[in-house]
């Protein structure tokens, strides 16, 4: 690594993420303005061009990308409009002892004075908040499901080549040309297709301003700069600066930075779910790569260096502040931009080419949280890479995660994407199937499956709270066959599924009205003409997700139920209801039982698969094609961030032996500890489920170094992935870390200040987890080679 | 056809052969080496292994027991192993899941049925089966039969993994269905051999130079025990007999002692004799592994 990437990396990872007030009181400003006299979508368009004519710049000494979304790495802007935190929300990020937000004295008082009397009246959370029914409120409090909208917006969005094919200036020309066409007599949408095309040309002004605002800082300081090195730089930075964002990049440098500036935008003008990520990053820089090679203007060590530079950029973006329910399903720093490398081109032939290559040496010597790095392997991928990827991912720290193009492919021609859009889409966030540049694909909330069985067998009352939460149905005893209780957990879904949906209804409603994202909408692609908005349905497709978690939870427990209570009739369905209310004590039969001697999911088990299947299925047909507000619909995907700790949270203990309050299965992975026969079962087992009708699903294995030790390791650790994509298998992750590495790391966290583990669809820092995810990685079964 | 016991069926092996394969280890053995790491494989009866020092004496087993084998004593159960059947049904009411039954016989179809289960990594990886034991080779040779030609039938690949010391007879019908033999040898000396594995070496000699002749594929896998057999002249010995018998195999495996099964002897009641054996030290694998080179061996490994 190159002395300028080491010290731009020693900022990144050692500075204290912290909060950044300018934005927020420059949109407001901005609002306080505007707010009589324009429309809503001009609005934030106006708000985001005060801000970038006036917001702090920062420009880093070795530095060659140029921009933060605050004043300086790691600063982390608010956004009231959305979440308008209260002086304990402050103070609560500032003490709490994971994923802090470092807050100066002054901020808390100008939150106080400045901020709630404005916002707390207006920001989205207080409107979602007071149009909620009691029972949307009782779910969500009982962790039935959680919300995404509720402190952050409508996201899981990603770049595609439009990027780097038109300059801003361009771009304006084009709305121009869609203002011109608008028809205000026979279109009774005119004058609203008027306000949201003017809101982008707003927006595009805002990030010109932006780019000349840098290009004469980056002179400034080259005048003032007297190592002439750097002098130099400094000028090329100007220089790229006053080609993009106005133009068309040509050069790999300058497409780097159009990029970054691109992604400032996006990722200020709202906070979107999982930022903003420039996707298929190697397919789209080849030409210039090449092109820089022909022409002397870089070669393939620098290009690398430019690569890092990057890499720097994202991780210098700690996701926004999170509070409450939403801080539980996503406790991390990390945004989420899930880089795509590899794949297929949009002619469908290998992706692979010389930039893919630096992007794994890149991603292997930086090591960082973020971007989340990810390779897509399809039938035609060169074994030589897919090789260097796994040589790269049994170091232990989770990247690059591992994707199935044909699957991605085949799931989004499935939810009606034509075969060219298709090809250029790929995965984001943690494993999240998208069409980029031509879709707004939001996930709406995760959806606690075991947690439903639970209220089942209550009659509809969570025995947390004692709430009457889902339908009376009778008691668990009442249910005299395994089909009946099925039946019954069956209506429990649709029950709570309404409930969610109807609260997304709603939402995505109150996000077109009131939050549009102008900016965002002038890069994806049929926004302009049609005139509308990302938020409001102007994307080509359209989809909401609702995720499934805890399918190894729910599995196994249904398993145990159905083998135990009605198969075998080892115990009643009365004892099993004491066993778990008092969370197995006093009931070691039952216990080992279920433990122990029950089929269990994970195992290539049939009996224990098909619940699986029945539970998926069932799920996955309830959610498929229900219309959304924005034109589109409703898919299901199988991740759960950090929400399986959460979710378990909520739970007394579960029939399969899982403790009260202990996380459930995270994942499509197995049960923690369920799983005996060695990965090639569990993925055998997982790919009963059908990967395809799905927006993406998320497998963790967990290795101890040994097992993939050696050349054998290497190999056979390629040709298992292999096979796990025959089978249609949609992601998986390695974590290579043994046990004892890990419990060493939790009593004594300042030794392991580097460790990185693979979480869900995304690596952290082991440091940075609470103590039950911890625990809850420590258990998951290692996979042996024998 | 008498149906074999099986001990253990594992997945995702990948040091007994080529890709990821599949071990069976079948329950029963003509040795009896007393450093081997799966002692439950040696008897050819079905056993029950018990972890005593887990026990709590809760006596939940007591009461499931159909032949009043199991008692308490000093808070532990003791099973009275004349009166055990090994019928098992102590296994679910055992609170602690420390009494498992070693060895389920299984049908030929029910066999097929398991291994088949991971096809799709045996074409992926180029693997296949692999039959353990135990020695499988003493197992019913119609059932073997049937086994290896539906397997064959199927394209999947199979290795047997033996000590040598069974009928010619049985390799004769068994070859044409085996990609590679892989083959233990331990001693040249034949007292030696008698006095560590209770067994002369002459049977395994021959048959190893016999299937060498009928251009067999084999893995020549020597387990290093310092105590048995791990002095310079020993190993000279098996170099020389191999290169001597002009046996080329593909493989050599120089596979160091280990004591990792010292838990199963406790848990079979037997005693671990591990004050006999020892693990050699690296150096003196790779003095071996050498040795191996010198002798015309090109492909020698430190492991499996």
């Amino acid at each position: 690594m190159k002395e300028r990437i080491q010290k731009l990396r020693k900022i990144s990872t050692e500075t204290p993420a912290h909060i950044d007030m300018e934005r927020a009181k420059l949109f407001t400003e901005s609002y306080k303005l505007h707010e009589a006299n324009v429309s809503i979508p001009e609005m934030r368009a106006l708000a985001l061009k005060h801000y970038f004519t006036n917001k702090t710049l920062y420009l880093g000494d070795g530095e060659l990308i140029v921009g933060e979304k605050g004043d300086s790495p790691l600063s982390s802007p608010t956004f009231p409009e959305l979440c308008c935190h209260t002086v304990d929300d402050l103070k609560i990020m500032n003490d709490r002892e994971l994923i802090s937000f470092k807050v100066k004295d002054e901020d808390y008082a100008f939150q106080e004075r400045d901020m709630i009397p404005f916002w707390e009246n207006r920001s989205i959370r207080t409107k979602i908040i007071a149009q909620m029914p009691d029972e949307w409120m009782n779910a969500y409090h009982s962790g039935i499901f959680t919300e995404f909208m509720e402190q952050r917006g409508p996201g899981h969005t990603v770049g595609s080549e439009n990027i780097y094919n038109k300059g801003f200036l361009e771009h304006k020309a084009d709305i121009k040309a869609a203002l011109s066409k608008l028809d205000f007599e026979k279109d009774p949408e005119a004058k609203s297709k008027e306000n949201e095309l003017k809101a982008m040309d707003i927006a595009c002004d805002a990030i010109l301003i932006l780019g000349r605002r840098y290009h004469d800082y980056a002179l400034y300081l080259a005048t003032e700069e007297q190592d002439p090195e750097r002098k130099a730089e400094l000028l090329q930075i100007a220089e790229n600066c006053s080609v993009v964002p106005a133009n068309r990049p040509q050069t790999m440098w300058q497409a780097l930075q159009m990029y970054w500036f691109v992604h400032l935008g996006v990722t200020t003008e709202l906070n979107p779910w999982d930022a903003y990520s420039p996707g298929r990053l190697d397919q789209h820089l080849i030409r210039f790569y090449e092109n820089d090679l022909k022409t002397d203007r870089i070669d393939r060590d620098k290009a690398k260096e430019l690569l890092e530079c990057l890499w720097i950029k994202f991780n210098n973006q700690p996701a926004p502040p999170k509070v409450g329910i939403t801080l539980k399903e996503s406790s991390t720093y990390t945004d989420f931009a899930n880089i795509n490398t590899g794949g297929i081109t949009p002619e469908g032939e290998d992706g692979v080419n010389e930039i893919s290559y630096l992007i794994l040496e890149c991603m292997d010597e930086m090591k960082l949280l973020q971007p989340s790095s990810n390779v897509q392997i399809s039938k035609k991928t060169p074994r030589d890479f897919l090789l260097k990827a796994c040589e790269i991912s049994r170091k232990g720290w989770g990247q690059p995660a591992f994707y199935n193009t044909e699957a991605v492919l085949l799931e989004l021609l499935n939810a009606g994407k034509s075969l060219e859009d298709a090809r250029k889409g790929g995965t984001s966030g943690c494993v999240e199937t998208g069409a980029f540049g031509n879709e707004a694909y939001i996930l709406t909330g995760y959806f606690n499956l075991p947690k439903i069985l639970e209220v089942t067998l209550f009659n509809g009352i969570d025995p947390v709270s004692g709430l009457q939460l889902g339908l009376p149905l009778g008691k668990a005893e009442d249910f005299t066959t395994y089909e009946a209780l099925f039946e019954a957990y069956q209506k429990q879904i649709d029950y709570f599924l309404a409930i969610k949906i109807q609260g997304n209804s709603t939402i995505e409603k109150i996000y077109a009205d009131f939050m549009p994202v102008p900016f965002l909408s002038v890069l994806t692609n049929d926004c302009i003409e049609r005139g509308k908005d990302y938020n409001a349905g102007g994307a080509r497709y359209n989809t909401s997700y609702i995720q499934g978690v805890g399918i190894g939870t729910i599995t196994d427990s249904l398993s145990a139920i159905k083998y135990n209570v009605y198969d075998k009739q080892k115990f009643s369905m009365a004892e099993l209801i004491q066993a778990l209310t008092s969370d197995f004590s006093g009931y070691d039969r039952i216990y080992n039982l279920v433990c122990n001697h029950t089929p269990k999911y994970g195992n290539d088990d049939e009996y224990a698969d098909a619940v699986m299947y029945s539970v998926f299925d069932y799920y996955c047909t309830s959610v498929t094609g229900r219309p959304n507000v924005r034109g589109g619909h409703y898919r299901v995907n199988m991740l759960p961030t950090t929400c399986h700790v959460y979710f378990g949270e909520v739970m007394i203990a579960s029939p399969n032996g899982r403790h009260a309050h202990k996380p459930v299965s995270e994942g499509i992975s197995p049960e923690k500890g369920a799983d005996t026969k060695g990965p090639t079962a569990v993925i055998k087992s997982t790919s009963k489920m059908d990967h395809l009708r799905t927006g993406g699903t998320l497998l963790n294995q967990k290795f101890t170094p040994s097992t993939v030790a050696g050349e054998q390791g290497l190999e056979q650790m390629a040709n298992l992935i292999r096979a796990y994509f025959s089978l249609d298998g949609h992601h998986i992750q390695f974590n290579v870390i043994d046990r004892q590495t890990l419990q060493e790391a939790q009593q004594h966290p300042e030794e392991y200040k580097d460790l990185i583990v693979r979480v869900a669809g995304y690596s952290d820092h082991f440091r940075n987890l609470s103590t039950a995810l911890q625990n809850e990685i420590i258990e998951r079964t290692e996979q042996c080679f024998h | 056809m008498k149906e074999p016991l099986i001990t253990d069926i594992q997945k995702y092996c990948i040091h007994d052969g080529h890709g990821i394969r599949t071990t069976v280890f079948f329950k029963g053995c003509p040795l009896s080496c007393g450093w081997c790491h799966n002692p439950e494989t040696q008897s050819f009866s079905r056993q029950l292994l018990f972890d005593e020092d887990k026990c709590r004496g809760c006596g939940a087993c007591i009461p499931a027991c159909q032949s009043n084998a199991i008692t308490l004593s000093k808070n532990k159960a003791v099973t009275n192993q004349q009166l055990c059947t090994v019928c098992g049904t102590c296994q679910e009411e055992c609170l602690g899941n420390l009494r498992i039954p070693s060895g389920n016989y299984y049908t030929v179809e029910e066999l097929q049925k398991e291994l088949e289960k991971d096809l799709v990594f045996y074409t992926t990886s180029g693997g296949g089966v692999t039959l353990s034991g135990g020695e499988v080779l003493l197992q019913d040779t119609e059932y073997l039969e049937q086994l290896l030609s539906y397997l064959a039938t199927k394209k999947i690949s199979v290795n047997i993994d033996t000590c040598g010391h069974a009928p010619r007879e049985v390799l004769q019908r068994l070859f044409p269905y085996v990609d590679t033999f892989l083959y233990d040898v331990k001693l040249m000396d034949p007292v030696l051999h008698k006095k560590f594995t209770g067994v002369d070496n002459r049977l395994l000699l021959d048959n190893l130079i016999w299937l060498n002749k009928q251009h067999a594929r084999l893995w020549i896998r020597i387990p290093v025990i310092v105590g048995v057999n791990s002095t310079l002249a020993q190993m000279e010995q098996i170099a020389f007999f191999l290169k001597s018998n002009e046996i080329h195999p593909e493989q050599i495996n120089l596979l160091p002692y280990h004591n990792t099964g010292r838990n199963k002897y406790n848990r079979l009641s037997r005693t671990y004799h591990d004050s006999d054996f020892e693990t050699p030290t690296n150096d003196e694998l790779e003095r071996f592994f050498l040795l191996f080179q010198e002798y015309g061996f090109a492909n020698v490994k430190i492991g499996g």
